[in-house]
């Protein structure tokens, strides 16, 4: 508009010779402005008219001037990510808002038509990266239907454990960059505090921090180490003393309320329709947690709540993440009494990866009695174990689709085989991919800043929105 | 062990072509036509993935045609039935014809419609908003492709999830690659709109009826769709210890 304004100023300039030479008693610009003063000439001189423009107008025209359309990332602190928000602004008011995802499309599905199936589960571990036993999890058990088989109960239990401690710390890291994007930076530091006695138990037991390629088709990579039971114990013993400190600094906050009390409003019939699962539809007043309502790995032995509200705002899935820590911490501990020895791999040893791990000098490796016996005992051995690691094992052709309740929400692994010993599709149907596209429903004309809050209870992992 | 070394210096991809050109003999044809005329996979022959050098191992000869999901027999087993009768009387009432369904499969507790294109959305708000049926929420729409020689070799796959009943079904729609369209289902399910925009990306299935099918995770401007089977994958040699490791889609496949 205001380009508009300047052409029709210049506009009128050409032509005021003409009005000046037909019209003598009006201003040069009349002609083109209707509200430009007129003047006549009197006995007391030249007398002007000052008329007021309309002011419903005139406001329409700032208004338009404030009309910024902006991107807001990829790179950006508080887009979570590299997320890209091209936001359409009328002044504060957010009237457009489209997400531009693909920034960190890595090709995780394709690669894992390259590699055995086993391999697999080393690429969907670093899809959503802070969910990565959720990943290796869903993966494996799509794997294990096509191959028609379960794996031992010690390796169910442990599953559900470590995607539980897992949850734990995605959760946190939710409430930590949440926290951070809208300015409450001691709730980073705390939540990254959390999140890092996770990540060093998770790293106790399975040798990583992220990204640990842990669960494999057919079981676990390995039996936990020593002692593990207490350092879980510390953990949870120290997760119970810590966790009441965030209803005190953030729960009850009152700043914290007012920046996530309404906003981002999602209520359960749009969570339908765009496919919304996990703490978001939850917050929406819908039970929906695939570990009650299709349990898997044994989920039905559990008790645990699932906690739900019928908010459908922002602050209602800060409250309910902090509840299912809770709830995990819970299951966490139950897991440790259902913990009965036994193998944590399927006995097929056609299926079951060969490896049998100890630590060494060098770090973790093959044991030395296992390479003793494949290299000089076992010529049949050292073929299996070449054959299965080299090739890998083949699978039925046929489909599967098995969804987990990652911490996001619906995790959904749909495995194509064609009876070779590579996946011929590994589609997933990530959370965070289908999450993010609520968001212009959740933020569209409310404020800039309650976009930052709305994708911020979001939580999405862009390494499994563009995979 | 002829297949241990790669003598003439030939990419594994070169020779998984030739491979794939071994397609299905007239009999075999004609029985799969009969049978609905859905192929998900790939003619093999030999073993080890060796080819192009002599026959030392007597593998070579193993003749595999492609797969082909079993057409199920009545009954189905569990709520199978129940569902498809519902379904069946839910396109009576809506005129649908039966035809509509071209094939179910059912296999490993998982049950596959095969649809024809024509009644795909028709389908989904029959699915959608039938009280017996009530899939209310779609998990994913994805695409796989079956590999360059099978015939409709691309696959518009839908996850439904009935929250009502605590079902899941998956429909199935086989197109062909030179006819790569498939109305879309977005005003039935909202949440299609990324995936479908995926699966064009990735495949190039092109959704007629999607609001705005553009790229989603790749540029706008790339060029071809990166998923299909005849896209390679790509990578650079590495060298560890003066050998030379070769990218990923240029490595021995025993697939």
């Amino acid at each position: 508009m205001s380009s508009d304004a300047h052409t029709r100023a210049t506009g009128t300039t050409s032509d005021t010779g003409a009005d000046a030479a037909t019209d003598t008693m009006t201003d040069p610009y009349v002609g083109s402005d209707p509200y430009a003063a007129t003047s006549r000439d009197t006995t007391e001189g030249r007398v002007y008219t000052v008329t007021g423009g309309d002011w419903d107008t005139l406001l329409d025209d700032t208004q338009h001037d404030e009309r910024v359309v902006i991107n807001m990332g990829p790179q950006h602190p508080s887009t979570h990510g590299v997320l890209r928000l091209v936001l359409e602004l009328e002044g504060e008011q957010v009237t457009q808002a489209r997400s531009v995802i693909g920034y960190l499309h890595t090709g995780i599905e394709k690669n894992c038509e390259y590699r055995t199936w086993t391999q697999g589960v080393t690429f969907v571990t670093r899809m959503d990266y802070l969910a990565p036993l959720h990943n290796e999890a869903a993966y494996c058990l799509a794997t294990e239907r096509l191959l028609d088989i379960e794996v031992p109960r010690r390796a169910q239990v442990l599953r559900v454990m470590l995607m539980e401690i897992n949850r734990i710390s995605s959760h946190m890291v939710a409430l930590a960059t949440g926290a951070m994007e809208l300015g409450a930076l001691t709730g980073m530091t705390s939540g990254f505090r959390e999140r890092e006695e996770a990540l060093h138990l998770l790293e106790f037991l399975t040798g990583l921090r992220m990204n640990h390629a842990f669960i494999r088709p057919g079981g676990l990579a390995q039996d936990m180490p020593d002692g593990f039971e207490a350092k879980i114990r510390d953990f949870i013993r120290v997760m119970d003393q810590r966790l009441p400190n965030y209803d005190k600094m953030l729960t009850v906050q009152p700043i914290w309320k007012q920046r996530l009390q309404g906003v981002g409003y999602l209520p359960v019939d749009g969570c339908l329709q765009l496919g919304v699962t996990g703490p978001i539809l939850r917050s929406a007043g819908l039970e929906w947690d695939l570990r009650k309502v299709e349990p898997y790995c044994g989920y039905e032995e559990y008790d645990f709540e699932v906690p739900t509200s019928t908010d459908a705002d922002c602050y209602a899935r800060y409250v309910l993440r902090v509840a299912e820590i809770h709830e995990s911490l819970r299951i966490v501990a139950q897991c440790l009494d259902k913990l009965e020895p036994g193998p944590v791999m399927v006995a097929d040893a056609k299926i079951a990866w060969p490896a049998k791990l100890s630590v060494g000098a060098d770090g973790i490796g093959n044991s030395l009695e296992y390479v003793r016996k494949i290299m000089g005992q076992s010529m049949e051995s050292l073929i299996h174990h070449f054959k299965l690691v080299t090739e890998g094992f083949r699978v039925p052709a046929g489909q599967a689709y098995v969804a987990i309740e990652s911490p996001r929400g619906e995790l959904g692994y749909h495995l194509v085989s064609d009876g070779g010993t590579r996946p011929v599709r590994v589609h997933v149907r990530d959370p965070s991919f289908v999450n993010l596209q609520s968001m212009p429903a959740m933020s569209e004309g409310g404020l800039v800043a309650d976009v930052i809050a709305a994708v911020a209870s979001l939580d999405p992992v862009m390494g499994g929105v563009d995979r | 062990m002829s297949g241990m070394t790669d003598p003439d210096g030939r990419g594994e991809m070169d020779r998984r072509d030739e491979s794939t050109s071994d397609v299905m003999s007239p009999g075999e044809q004609a029985e799969h036509e009969a049978r609905g005329g859905v192929v998900a996979g790939r003619a093999r022959q030999g073993m080890f993935g060796v080819r192009g050098s002599g026959d030392t191992s007597g593998f070579g000869g193993l003749r595999l045609p492609a797969h082909v999901p079993a057409p199920a027999q009545r009954p189905y087993g569990g709520w199978f039935d129940e569902v498809t009768d519902e379904l069946i009387a839910a396109m009576d009432e809506r005129g649908l014809p039966a035809e509509a369904i071209q094939q179910v499969t059912v296999d490993r507790g998982e049950i596959t419609y095969y649809v024809r294109r024509e009644h795909l959305v028709a389908l989904c708000r029959a699915l959608r908003d039938d009280p017996g049926l009530r899939f209310e929420l779609c998990s994913s729409v994805s695409a796989v492709d079956y590999g360059v020689d099978v015939e409709q070799r691309l696959h518009s796959v839908y996850h439904l999830t009935s929250m009502t009943y605590r079902r899941r079904i998956r429909l199935e729609v086989a197109v062909d690659v030179d006819d790569a369209h498939v109305p879309s289902v977005v005003e039935v399910y909202p949440t299609a709109d990324w995936h479908e925009r995926e699966a064009y990306d990735m495949f190039g299935i092109v959704y007629d009826g999607h609001p705005a099918l553009t790229r989603i995770l790749m540029p706008d401007d790339w060029d071809g769709h990166p998923q299909r089977k005849d896209y390679p994958l790509g990578g650079i040699a590495v060298e560890y210890k003066g050998a030379e490791i070769p990218p990923p889609d240029q490595r021995r496949a025993y697939s």
